[in-house]
């Protein structure tokens, strides 16, 4: 399969499909502002791993940023994010200091988990950030769980599943679709289809166009892709998502057609794409359209230099911050293995 | 007081829990309309309604994952993974979700819910129906495991993992469902991390199991009637926590120790416990630490074949007879 300098939108016009002008302007700027936090706060993740302050490993979603922003934009406070090991965007989206997260990727004291947890499993139970899980596909019967708990408590929150392409090829992504339509559970799958799984381009592991969308109508689902670079798109593609989930119509599956500028993870420099479609994909980049179309709307370039400069503001001084930090106290090695706080397994 | 099979012990005490506590959910694969494969679970759909007792698709999965869920927000649910064959299909949340997310989270997650199983063999289900998964829960740290062999420890124990905040597996055994035990009226709660001294002896501690238990008494009555051995049967009851101090106080006064494990020898719990003895209590020995288990092959389906697999009351009571005289 060719891979399109445009993603595959099926028939979707070619320019956004989503009446940007609707959606209040103070909410655009909310999700321009979260996008470029993302963008400043990854590239400096990853400036930290080359100064190996950074250890491990890192998965970054630059270039994805659209999905992230707009997805956290369209919830309510209360709503539950449910994310992937690629989750430093979705958790920044949900309002969790920059500080925190640096500090997690750092191995600090001020880190979101102080250290016991990493990049790969950042959580935030007080911004409604229910965990980033490193084994793929895991997460979506856990969404589905706290989908179920809203259902049977009468309660109004939605559980939001982000995952990549490559999750729609394991068995628990096909228990939960089931699992959610037949409970129509409030639970909104969003697939990020960034063309590649791991190392893979996803065409060559399905038989199908979409890895996400087309298996939708197996669970009754409708079979939903959107520009996941367009982030109106998105905020409106999942506003309506959430108010069905709401309403108790049950799951969503959206797949969301987007790229990601780096490889799959900091051991991979991503030689195994073909010539000219960074760049390609480069021209079609969220955070450019975003603030074109802005600037269209008559946002002065000045106030969205000032949401740059700001935040570049806010990610120097989460970065000294966390240079700054004591290395995580080895107090917490042995602490909440078990809900008594400790570790004991035996008397 | 009344007397009640192993099977309606896990009703009673399931029921005992939902009707204590409205977070008290329980879904599973033919649990509802059927009462359970094993009708351990008869009754509690007409009882607490569809929306507390769940039939599930196929989706071991889906089941895990969504227990996880739903504990992480806030319910407590109990999740009946069918034969305890099948955590093999669905042992990501086992072995990475639930033991692991506290800690990872520095404790923001707390998942108080409970798997239950249908474990152990004995009933001619070949291989992959009967199988004693006790060690492949009991290696990860933040899970806690534990296996009744009564009635009344089946509504006790069950009731503390319910009220415990720790993802706890119930390794219910499913040859033990049709015995009998007396079990009092009311509430009855039991402690996790706690073993049971059933008959108290002088000549060797023997540590049991599950179904081994009921199997080690009738040994321990066999060496005592007819070759005057007079021996200590521990029900080990919770594998994780872990009732050490019971365990080496038998053994101080007795100075010889058998387990006696259905599960293939390779790795058995006995393994760990006779580890710690060795650690521990090795100078309160008078003879080596025995492990009476399966041998390390599959179990096989056939009456006489299964038989030969898990220990026997006779096998249990020669080991020990030959041990002791040596």
């Amino acid at each position: 399969m060719a891979v399109p300098q445009r993603p595959s939108l099926d028939g979707a016009p070619a320019e956004p499909t989503a009446d940007s002008e609707r959606i209040p302007l103070a909410k655009r700027l909310e999700i321009y502002r979260s996008m470029v936090l993302m963008r400043q706060a990854e590239q400096r993740a990853n400036d930290l791993f080359l100064q190996n302050l950074v250890k491990g490993t890192s998965h970054l979603s630059l270039g994805q940023e659209a999905i992230a922003a707009a997805a956290a934009a369209a919830m309510r406070p209360g709503d539950l994010s449910f994310c992937t090991y690629r989750g430093h965007a979705h958790t920044l989206a949900r309002g969790v200091p920059v500080e925190k997260v640096l500090g997690e990727l750092m191995g600090r004291d001020n880190g979101l988990m102080r250290g016991k947890g990493g990049s790969m499993h950042l959580t935030s139970v007080e911004h409604g950030v229910m965990g980033s899980y490193a084994i793929v596909g895991a997460h979506l019967p856990i969404a589905c769980g706290a989908a179920w708990r809203a259902q049977y408590k009468g309660a109004s929150d939605v559980s939001v599943c982000f995952f990549g392409d490559g999750t729609t090829n394991i068995g628990a992504f096909h228990e939960a679709l089931n699992f959610a339509a037949c409970m129509k559970l409030p639970v909104v799958f969003v697939c990020e289809n960034n063309l590649y799984m791991e190392y893979t381009p996803i065409a060559e592991v399905i038989p199908v166009e979409h890895p996400a969308a087309d298996r939708a109508s197996a669970y009754g689902l409708e079979r939903i892709v959107i520009d996941g670079n367009d982030a109106d798109v998105v905020y409106e593609t999942l506003s309506h998502a959430y108010a069905r989930a709401r309403n108790g119509d049950g799951p969503s599956l959206i797949e969301a057609m987007t790229y990601r500028y780096s490889g799959h993870s900091r051991a991979d420099p991503a030689k195994y794409r073909p010539a000219g479609e960074l760049e390609r994909w480069k021209e079609r980049d969220p955070l450019n359209i975003y603030r074109r179309r802005l600037e269209g709307s008559g946002v002065k370039a000045a106030a969205l230099d000032a949401i740059e400069s700001d935040v570049r503001t806010i990610v120097d001084a989460a970065t000294k911050a966390c240079q700054n930090a004591p290395f995580t106290s080895t107090d917490v090695l042995f602490t909440d293995v078990y809900a008594d706080g400790g570790c004991a397994w035996r008397n | 007081m009344a007397e009640l099979t192993y099977r309606e012990a896990v009703a009673r005490g399931i029921a005992q829990e939902m009707a204590r506590d409205d977070n008290v959910v329980f879904l599973g694969e033919d649990v509802a309309k059927a009462g359970g494969v094993f009708k351990a679970t008869d009754g509690l759909l007409e009882q607490f309604g569809p929306k507390r007792v769940l039939d599930t698709p196929i989706s071991e999965q889906a089941i895990l994952g969504a227990a996880m869920g739903a504990a992480m927000t806030g319910l407590r649910p109990i999740a009946e993974i069918m034969f305890a064959d099948f955590i093999a299909v669905c042992y990501d949340y086992i072995a990475n979700e639930f033991p692991k997310t506290r800690y990872m989270t520095n404790g923001q997650v707390t998942l108080p819910l409970v798997v239950r199983c249908g474990n152990g063999g004995g009933a001619r289900f070949g291989a992959q129906h009967s199988q004693s998964i006790e060690n492949w829960c009991m290696q990860f740290p933040g899970l806690k495991v534990v296996a009744p062999s009564s009635p009344l420890d089946v509504i006790g124990l069950l009731a503390a993992a319910v009220r415990d905040p720790n993802p706890v597996v119930f390794l219910e055994h499913k040859s033990l469902y049709s015995t009998k035990g007396e079990v009092p009226d009311g509430e009855i709660v039991d402690m996790l991390g706690t073993a049971r001294t059933l008959r108290a002896g002088t000549d060797a501690t023997l540590l049991a199991l599950g179904m081994m238990v009921p199997r080690t008494l009738q040994a321990a009555e066999i060496l005592h009637t007819e070759h005057g051995i007079n021996c200590e049967v521990i029900d080990v009851r919770s594998l994780v926590p872990l009732d050490t101090q019971c365990m080496l106080g038998s053994i101080a006064r007795t100075g010889r120790v058998f387990t006696v494990e259905e599960n293939p020898r390779q790795l058995g719990w006995g393994a760990e416990i006779a580890s710690i003895i060795a650690d521990e209590a090795f100078y309160d020995l008078d003879g080596p630490v025995i492990r009476i288990t399966a041998p390390n092959i599959p179990l096989p389906a056939a009456d006489a074949l299964e038989d030969l697999t898990i220990p026997s009351v006779s096998r249990i009571a020669d080991t020990i007879r030959r041990a002791l005289a040596a």
